[in-house]
């Protein structure tokens, strides 16, 4: 059994420990509120362009001489991906959700035999799809500078990505983030970006509209706009889902750790105890065989 | 009947601006300036920089825009734009940074004529306002 001294010493470090915890979780609420709230307040933008270019493409009556940011390039044979994650640990599964539902694309298009490239943004992303895709990395990007998710940093990307497309780097773009649902669930989703993927949503209204510019020209401006937003839009939704998911895994650890100091409470009164008996029997055996 | 519309201009951060007693918008379009009043047709279009003017029953407003997309349906105006500010809001420093930065831009020679055009424009209107 351990020593008093030693099981004061470990009660103390859990008691430090899940100070930091609290803290931490206190911080993620602080964070949290303000992170969803920026998400739902972006919403309305992507939303609107998602409707705008639904509307548009459903009046480009030319098909096939669509920009190929909205019917790609007629093949399928690379695929990028951009795996969004945090910069920032301790914030339970968050980050391995992704990872996990990236992984799982990976595998199935290596089945397929196709050439996969990989963009991640946050370190942490990075740290664990290098061990096993190192060689398919071929950009690491990460904002640690920049406190919150802002559209300049989305629009880096988005250019990034449109600029590799333009070069004919791949063929298919698919972004990887958590949906933010509610504090303890965030859903990992894989966002097929370009070419664009509208099936089953069909445009709310017949209205033809009036172009000006004309349709080629709109589209042509819009996509690449779109697609920043799309990323900005990930990026709002993952920042909140890291906030929730880090204030339950802190919320956790801190219950945790003072059913431990419980735990350890009790093991440091009984051998308290123990003690002193023991030193009673030896005090009065002692007396005794006086 | 009234003649009046609904306005909402979003940018990627919230939504900026709501009102429902517009009269008048007039937009910076690519192709020139366009007066949107009540009953328009539906229309899609860009902006480019420039300033938005707004008549409304609650008085007017002037918001500078470097970019952005513009639907008009059933008298609802979207503003959809990543830049834009309230001129009332605007000062002279403001106006200066901004106007520094664009003609910055507008200087760089390894830009294509469309960003060229676009930087251009930036400056331009931005001096009309000093």
């Amino acid at each position: 059994m351990a020593s008093l001294d030693d099981l004061k010493k470990r009660i103390a470090s859990v008691k430090s420990t899940q100070k930091i915890t609290k803290a931490m979780k206190m911080v993620a609420a602080a964070k949290l509120r303000r992170a969803q709230e920026s998400a739902e307040k972006g919403r309305p933008y992507s939303e609107k362009m998602n409707n705008v270019i639904l509307n548009l493409s459903n009046g480009i009556s030319d098909k096939e001489n669509a920009p190929k940011l909205l019917s790609g390039t007629g093949q399928e044979k690379t695929h990028l991906c951009v795996v969004m994650t945090s910069d920032r640990g301790l914030c339970g599964g968050f980050n391995s959700n992704i990872i996990k539902k990236a992984k799982s694309y990976f595998a199935k298009i290596l089945d397929e035999g196709k050439e996969l490239k990989i963009i991640t943004v946050g370190s942490k992303g990075n740290d664990q799809l290098k061990r096993v895709y190192g060689d398919k990395i071929i950009e690491n990007i990460s904002f640690k500078e920049s406190k919150n998710a802002n559209y300049f940093d989305a629009d880096k990307v988005g250019k990034m990505v449109i600029e590799k497309f333009e070069a004919g780097e791949f063929d298919v773009c698919t972004i990887f983030y958590n949906q933010f649902k509610n504090v303890i669930t965030q859903i990992p989703q894989a966002q097929q970006i370009i070419p664009l993927n509208n099936d089953g949503e069909e445009s709310s209204s017949e209205e033809s509209y009036e172009f000006e510019p004309d349709e080629d020209e709109i589209l042509s401006n819009l996509l690449p706009k779109n697609i920043s937003t799309q990323i900005f839009k990930a990026m709002l939704e993952n920042s909140a889902s890291e906030q929730g998911s880090r204030m339950s895994a802190m919320d956790n650890a801190t219950r945790n750790a003072g059913e431990m100091v419980d735990k350890l409470t009790i093991e440091y009164n009984r051998s308290r105890q123990a003690a002193i008996t023991k030193e009673l029997i030896e005090i009065i055996s002692g007396a005794e065989s006086l | 009947m009234s003649e009046e519309f609904k306005l909402e201009i979003v940018n990627p951060e919230k939504s900026f601006l709501v009102k429902d007693d517009v009269s008048e918008v007039v937009v910076p379009t690519f192709e020139g300036e366009m007066g949107i009043l009540k009953d328009h047709i539906s229309i899609i279009s860009f902006l480019k920089p420039g300033i938005i003017k707004i008549l409304s029953k609650s008085g007017d407003e002037n918001y500078y825009v470097e970019d952005g997309i513009v639907e008009f349906k059933n008298n609802n105006l979207s503003i959809l734009t990543s830049t834009i500010f309230n001129l009332a809001d605007m000062d002279k420093s403001k106006q200066q940074d901004l106007l520094k930065q664009a003609e910055e831009e507008a200087n760089k020679t390894d830009i294509n004529d469309q960003s060229k055009y676009l930087a251009d424009q930036k400056v331009e209107v931005l001096k009309t306002l000093n």
